[in-house]
């Protein structure tokens, strides 16, 4: 079978990912620069093919607690974003996570604080991997650093969703969602039929049969001895994922006495910056984490131990955000500092190694 | 004559819904909402669709619903039910979707989702109890709280020149081109229990066709919130509700 290569935009392409995965409803609020998410969806009109429902709410708000009743049904559901956006969604968010609801939450980061800018950011890591909404929660947290990866991890998200019922978020950033490459499609894939929901997803809303007693979606329990039981349920759930979740990358990390450590666009730059570097002697590698949580702590805990490494340098479109988890990682052991460019700037391949040098050479 | 001998078939003179379960409410003895509750249940079980109802409750007295109804539920966040009502019915076409939803949910934090949802015309039911306060958080101002009344955020009685005005957000939403039957009832003596459960019924029909949204607001009370005897909030109901949110069909198409 020949693979059909398209060129497209990273929001386009989870679009056209989210209808072949099976998706049955897409739930959303324009707001650059995601919009082209929605409007691809609304452009192929799924809903004659593959029976997938997409709809334009009149807010973010109503958009992430449209995606709460959908996957309370046991229906594979998204909703999309960007950072004001975002913030808006955090109340559902919490309780889909809360209610242990899958579904999948893809935020095109741009630059805040407030209305900030249109222009591509990573300041929602800690909104995103810390929590953001109210209460003790986890959202598994991917970062695509490619059109390809926009694609592919559209329907692995949905995979990890429901495979620990949990919210899952794709965190791009503007560049990779306006960026044109090319990407093979995943091919197409019929949407659940209603018994297999009912086996994949027993405890859903989808009408009680005489046979079973009523389902309920909630994350309300009265009694605190009940909540602390539910909470600790999540907990251990969030350790099992943890264990088995973590993804990453590594590129020229063998012999490596400096990591740089960067995700989603960041870590296209660092991958130009280890090559410029290398070429001037310098024995740079990368670590690129693609689950922002679970995070890689173990592979960087054992680089941090080996003998060879010197220091780690967090590059981000942030403030410094991720740094603070490769510091937890590093644990002290040898130096981790940051890089990154804020408001917007995407730093340059040449930025980096400066910064590299200034601080460790 | 033993017990066993009475309870017959022939002898019942009333039952419970066997929709309703035997789980004690926690209403307050005087509320609207467990007499509202047991009407839907009767309709659900009338026209023997258990299988196929969706609820869904919100942050309010009401969001322990499910503890009560023997169907489907989801508890929403405050004032999102209609949304999560547009996910469900949106996915689920062929259920029989309702929200049960009080006035701060509403017509407070709600009003975006309310109104959205009406004016796209979601086959959906909404029942809406102005009880005109908060109940659950111990009563507070409501939008629909009357001029003067005293709650405990305007304990000196409704001021419309710091509060503003009560809400009648059901005339709004009549408005609406996505809505096709809104009603205003009340459930404080035998007829108008009757008339209510008319009302739930036809918005439960009204659903299955498709033609838009029902809405059947039950003017109601809270003689805890009020502080009044239950008898006593039914008389205040009907000599100072009403006239504010007359009773009575509003559109029905
Ligand atoms: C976001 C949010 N804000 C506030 C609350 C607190 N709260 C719970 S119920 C409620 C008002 C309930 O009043 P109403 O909707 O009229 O229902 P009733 O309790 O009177 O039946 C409020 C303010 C909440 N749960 N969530």
């Amino acid at each position: 079978m020949s693979e059909e290569i398209k060129l497209m935009k990273g929001n386009e392409a989870i679009a056209h990912a989210a209808i072949r995965c099976g998706c049955d409803g897409y739930f959303g609020y324009p707001i650059t620069p995601q919009s082209e998410i929605m409007e691809t969806l609304m452009d192929e009109q799924p809903w004659k093919t593959t029976g997938m429902v997409v709809l334009q709410a009149e807010s973010e708000v109503a958009a992430i607690n449209m995606v709460y009743g959908g996957a309370g049904c046991g229906k594979k559901v998204m909703t999309s974003s960007s950072s004001p956006g975002v913030s808006l969604k955090q109340e559902g968010i919490s309780y889909i996570a809360g209610a242990e609801l899958p579904c999948l939450i893809v935020n095109v980061m741009r630059g805040g604080p407030g209305l900030g800018t249109i222009q591509p950011s990573q300041a929602d890591y800690f909104q995103a991997v810390k929590g953001g909404g109210h209460g003790d929660y986890k959202v598994i947290v991917l970062a695509p650093a490619s059109v390809q990866e926009m694609a592919d991890f559209t329907a692995l998200s949905f995979d990890l969703a429901f495979k620990y019922s949990n919210p899952a978020m794709i965190l791009a950033d503007g560049v990779i969602g306006q960026m044109m490459e090319k990407v093979v499609l995943p091919p197409f894939v019929d949407r659940l039929t209603k018994s297999e929901i009912e086996k994949q997803s027993p405890w859903a809303t989808y009408g009680k049969p005489a046979s079973r007693k009523p389902n309920v979606i909630t994350s309300l329990e009265l009694e605190s001895k009940d909540m602390e039981q539910r909470n600790l349920k999540f907990q251990a759930k969030y350790r099992e994922i943890e264990e088995n979740e973590v993804r990453y990358e590594e590129l020229a990390c063998e012999d490596a006495e400096y990591l740089l450590v960067a995700f989603g666009s960041s870590a296209r730059v660092c991958q130009k910056a280890v090559e410029l570097a290398r070429e001037q002697g310098i024995k740079l590698g990368l670590i690129r984490p693609i689950t922002l949580w679970p995070f890689p702590t173990k592979l960087i805990q054992s680089y941090a131990s080996s003998s060879k490494v010197k220091g780690f340098l967090a590059v981000e479109m942030n403030a410094g955000q991720m740094i603070e988890d490769v510091r937890l990682a590093v644990n002290g052991k040898v130096s981790v500092e940051y890089f990154g460019r804020l408001g917007g700037i995407v730093p340059t391949p040449d930025e980096v190694v400066e910064a590299l040098k200034a601080k460790f050479l | 004559m033993t017990t066993k001998d009475i309870i017959k078939p022939e002898n019942l003179v009333y039952t419970k819904s066997r929709i309703l379960n035997d789980t004690p409410m926690h209403y307050c003895p005087g509320c609207s909402h467990g007499v509202v509750h047991k009407l839907i249940a009767e309709v659900v079980e009338e026209m023997d669709i258990q299988e196929d109802v969706i609820g869904v409750a919100p942050v309010g007295c009401a969001v322990f619903a499910y503890n009560y109804l023997d169907f489907d539920f989801q508890e929403a966040a405050h004032g999102r039910a209609p949304a999560v009502a547009t996910g469900i019915k949106r996915l689920m076409p062929e259920k029989y979707v309702f929200t049960y939803q009080g006035d701060g949910d509403l017509a407070a934090i709600g009003t975006a989702e309310t109104i959205h949802a009406c004016n796209r015309g979601e086959n959906i039911v909404i029942i809406f109890i102005n009880n005109g306060i908060y109940g659950m958080t111990g009563g507070q101002m409501a939008p629909t709280t009357l001029e003067g009344m005293k709650t405990a955020t305007c304990p000196y009685g409704r001021d419309t020149a710091i509060n503003g005005y009560p809400l009648n957000i059901t005339d709004l939403l009549v408005k609406l081109e996505g809505t096709r039957y809104v009603t205003r009832q009340s459930v404080h003596n035998s007829a108008s229990v009757r008339k209510a459960k008319n009302a739930i019924r036809k918005g439960f029909e009204n659903s299955k066709e498709g033609k838009g949204t029902s809405v059947i607001e039950i003017v109601s009370t809270c003689n805890s919130g009020w502080k009044m005897t239950p008898d006593q909030s039914n008389k205040w109901m009907v000599e100072n509700m009403f006239p504010a949110y007359p009773i009575g069909d509003l559109k029905d198409i």
